[in-house]
């Protein structure tokens, strides 16, 4: 099963989430953690994985051959992401504008532009105990997260419990993460930030068709309007860690709750087993 | 007219608590909140919004069924899996009249316009998309440009292009001297779009060891883009030695310490009242914003008569 962990917002404890759920279920079933916040990675400083293995992303970029190019032009006119641009007489390329559609060398009609690869970030792949890891890093100054975050999915094993930790925010790198997962669970704090970024993600969950469900982060400060806003929208909230500055400590350190605290271990595995039951519940009204 | 963004690698370290304490301090000033994503600055600011402008984002294909011949050079030809083709059957068995039909999925299509290119039917099109709105606002410390992106949608890059274009538009007209912006969390597009030719950029981190490494990489991104940096650590006091580290780190790469802000419950109440600390609190952490503002002045006047 694939549960991606998002929050509207960074900052939410969308990896504490993420890495004391897996070390809490890693001894009882296979995890895989895919840090998928390919702009900070976090989790791996938690985790602490042995890396194994690390490739580049790439994407297909233009390379224009000179002796051919006729600078007519066609191949700026079609970008559409003003990746080529044609000045004295040349074509000039802008890389890291580029989204590797394919679309001038498609339409060249000198047979001057064959595509090369160029790196936009890293995914690398490794094992912290029992917990396949992989995360994705996007190079400095590179624009484009989502090829990144999709490079980090293939590496998905597809058995036991596969767990995405999801980039902020609701756009683009956002969707590319929470995409063809089972289950999303969104992490909040009970302010009017929390409660602002909620309703977004919830609707772009919603967009997406993924069912979700709630997790209260530092849950003892703020108010009551995120939970009130759970009960009407229909949303379950699986799970509650109250603000403590001890916790806060563990996490400055680079620890996991369920390592220093170990009586939290049974909290979160049964928040994977909500989560569990609200899956299969699903695909039974859906007729599976 | 100076541009002071405020940044922080990553969300939650108190970006936007800054940014509002700030704006209450500021004088002469226009505010920009660059979050497109999740925008949160109005929840501190209270803005009564003047004007509702749509933004268009990049076009997305649409391909109309009459004149499709089935032949799939789209889906061949799009390299980001955005074309899709009708399979399901109805559940009594029987295929559906639209079987084998093509569609676009909107969230999957960047608008290169390829698919378009490659039909030989004309059945693709490029329509424009609405992706977005962004606003103009008056608050009670000044005018206020920030937007709000569509759910799932992308170009959030060019959307903060925008609300800073407009942002330098208002302050040219009312004479301001300074723009504070809230930044996006992150080191991506959105960012960088929120980076170019801005003053000064007030990093904001926690004494985490994520915080640590989050800040080294926006630091990289911002040193890229020649921007100079200062930091302030929030909730310094929740892990001293982390700060410590945190300071060492910034004295090494010669960077500036604009502020420390402590822990302190009156930030909570702030946020919960939905007001500026520094208008609310006089506090140790209001203090401690009160300070750095005086610092970051002192920073923006070398700067500007460099």
């Amino acid at each position: 099963m694939i549960v991606t962990v998002a929050s509207g917002k960074g900052g939410t404890g969308k990896t504490t989430i993420v890495t004391n759920l897996a070390l809490a279920l890693a001894k009882k079933m296979p995890v895989q953690v895919l840090d998928c916040d390919v702009e900070e990675p976090n989790a791996h400083l938690f985790l602490k994985p042995e890396f194994q293995e690390e490739r580049e992303v790439t994407l297909p970029v233009p390379e224009v051959d000179e002796t051919k190019c006729t600078a007519c032009g066609r191949c700026s006119e079609v970008c559409a992401f003003h990746a080529l641009a044609v000045a004295g007489g040349r074509v000039l390329v802008f890389p890291e504008m580029c989204h590797g559609c394919g679309g001038c060398s498609l339409v060249c009609p000198a047979g001057a532009i064959r595509e090369k690869p160029y790196r936009i970030g890293v995914v690398a792949r490794g094992q912290a105990g029992n917990i396949d890891f992989v995360h994705g890093r996007i190079d400095i100054g590179m624009p484009m997260a989502p090829p990144v975050i999709r490079a980090v999915k293939k590496l998905s094993r597809r058995e036991g419990l596969t767990l995405i930790d999801a980039p902020p925010g609701t756009s683009c790198p956002v969707v590319a993460a929470v995409k063809g997962s089972d289950f999303c669970l969104l992490v909040t704090e009970p302010t009017p930030f929390g409660l602002n970024d909620l309703r977004l993600a919830v609707g772009m969950v919603r967009e997406l068709g993924v069912p979700c469900a709630v997790v209260i982060n530092r849950s003892t400060l703020g108010d009551q309007r995120v939970e009130r806003y759970c009960l009407r929208e229909g949303i379950p909230i699986l799970l509650k860690i109250p603000f403590d500055k001890e916790y806060a400590a563990t996490y400055a350190r680079g620890r996991c709750l369920v390592e220093d605290y170990p009586h939290w271990v049974p909290s979160f595995i049964g928040l994977w087993q909500e989560v569990e039951r609200l899956v299969s519940q699903r695909a039974r009204a859906a007729g599976n | 007219m100076q541009e002071l963004l405020v940044i922080s690698g990553k969300g939650g370290t108190g970006k936007t608590t800054v940014t509002a304490a700030l704006a209450a301090l500021a004088e002469d000033k226009v505010l920009a909140d660059c979050d497109v994503d999740a925008a949160d600055l109005h929840l501190l600011l209270r803005p009564e919004v003047e004007s509702v402008n749509e933004f268009y984002g990049s076009k997305k294909a649409v391909i109309n069924p009459k004149f499709c011949n089935l032949c799939g050079r789209c889906l061949e030809a799009c390299r980001f899996d955005a074309v899709l083709q009708v399979v399901s059957e109805k559940a009594d068995g029987k295929a559906r009249s639209d079987r084998g039909s093509f569609y676009i999925d909107s969230l999957a299509c960047e608008g290169c316009g390829v698919c378009a290119l490659v039909c030989p039917t004309g059945a693709v099109t490029m329509e424009p998309n609405l992706a977005g709105y962004w606003y103009i606002s008056e608050t009670p410390y000044g005018s206020l440009v920030h937007a709000q992106l569509g759910l799932a949608e992308e170009n959030s890059g060019k959307l903060v292009t925008k609300v800073r274009q407009e942002a330098r538009r208002l302050g040219e007209e009312n004479n301001a001297r300074l723009i504070i912006t809230d930044g996006p969390p992150g080191i991506g597009c959105p960012v960088i779009s929120s980076l170019t030719g801005v003053t000064l950029a007030l990093v904001v981190t926690e004494p985490t060891a994520a915080g640590r490494h989050d800040l080294e990489r926006v630091v990289k991104l911002a040193d890229h883009f020649h921007v100079p940096v200062s930091v302030c650590i929030n909730k310094y006091d929740l892990a001293p030695e982390k700060s410590r580290e945190i300071e060492a780190y910034c004295y090494e790469t010669g960077l500036s310490v604009a502020g420390k802000i402590p822990y302190d419950i009156d930030v909570v109440r702030a946020l919960v009242n939905g007001v500026p600390l520094t208008s609310c609190s006089r506090g140790a952490a209001a203090k401690a914003v009160q300070a750095m503002w005086d610092s970051l002045l002192v920073r923006l006047e070398k700067i500007g008569n460099q």
